[in-house]
């Protein structure tokens, strides 16, 4: 079919794009997770 | 730091953190449903008519984000909300990502409709300039990080680019450009006539509108974690 490979590549790219931004979100959550827990072992008891 | 906006978004977390990725999944999964296998070619465009069910709503997107950044932007630099300043970066941040899959779609519908990649149309050259506008945007965010005033020129910023898109939405009639003006085609045999298609291109908006508040969602509530752990980290090296 004439223009499918187009419509592949594009939805491809979105699918793509989407999941590194979540990627990029989801190490920023375990970075995030990882200070957490540094200050919460540093606090004394 | 808000207190006030941090209890409120941390109310706001049983809704982000459940419904928001619940409805995104179910709406987004029914809209490639739609896309792939139920509508039915466009008469004139052919298959490749499918990728405008995504690259419109990626647009409108975009474009509510960017008034949303200049909206935030003008909250913050009236009474210095810090709460703002992370909605208005989390919205320029998901909303230059809209703009790039609105710009990785769009060659690829043009290219096998008009043959060619690219082209200077003024409606596309403005796209070109509001990503622009916006990635400077968030470049220099990054590197004025911590200090107020340059935050407070990100802002202006924010509230002076959204400038370009009322140009960028009249640009086709404003300049005879070759964009396509709407969904719509004056044709009777193309555009959306078929109620599939009407619906294919509904579920797709809504589904990609969650996906937006979603991410903007997950982004403020990372941004105020993160500077809540420098404050800490603050007191705590002062102790």
């Amino acid at each position: 079919m004439k223009g499918l490979n187009f419509l592949a590549a594009a939805y491809t790219g979105v699918w793509i794009g989407f999941f590194f931004y979540l990627m990029a979100l989801g190490r920023r959550a375990r970075r995030l997770e990882q200070e957490v827990e540094a200050l919460r072992q540093d606090q004394p008891d | 730091m808000s207190t006030d906006g941090d209890s409120r978004a941390a109310r706001l977390k049983p809704w982000s953190d459940v419904a928001l990725p619940a409805l995104t999944g179910v709406t987004m999964l029914a809209a490639v449903i739609m896309v792939f296998w139920v509508v039915p070619n466009e008469k004139i465009q052919g298959v490749v008519q499918r990728i405008f069910y995504f690259h419109v709503h990626l647009a409108w997107m975009c474009f509510g984000g960017f008034v949303f950044v200049a909206g935030a932007s003008a909250w913050y630099l009236k009474t210095g909300s810090p709460v703002a300043d992370r909605y208005a970066e989390a919205n320029a941040e998901v909303g230059l990502l809209y703009t790039t899959l609105m710009l990785w779609t769009g060659p690829l519908w043009a290219r096998p409709i008009w043959g060619v990649w690219w082209t200077w149309d003024p409606r596309l050259t403005m796209t070109i300039v509001l990503w622009v506008i916006y990635a400077a945007y968030l470049m220099l965010r990054r590197l004025g990080e911590g200090d107020e005033t340059i935050m407070r020129y990100a802002a202006v910023l924010g509230i002076v680019g959204v400038l370009d898109i009322p140009l960028l939405v009249l640009a086709v009639r404003l300049w005879r450009g070759i964009h396509p003006a709407v969904m719509i085609s004056d044709d009777p045999e193309a555009g959306l006539r078929n109620a599939a298609m009407k619906w294919a291109f509904a579920i797709s908006g809504v589904g990609l509108g969650f996906l937006f508040a979603w991410l903007v969602s997950l982004r403020v509530r990372f941004t105020t974690v993160d500077q809540e752990l420098a404050v800490l980290a603050a007191e705590k090296e002062h102790t």
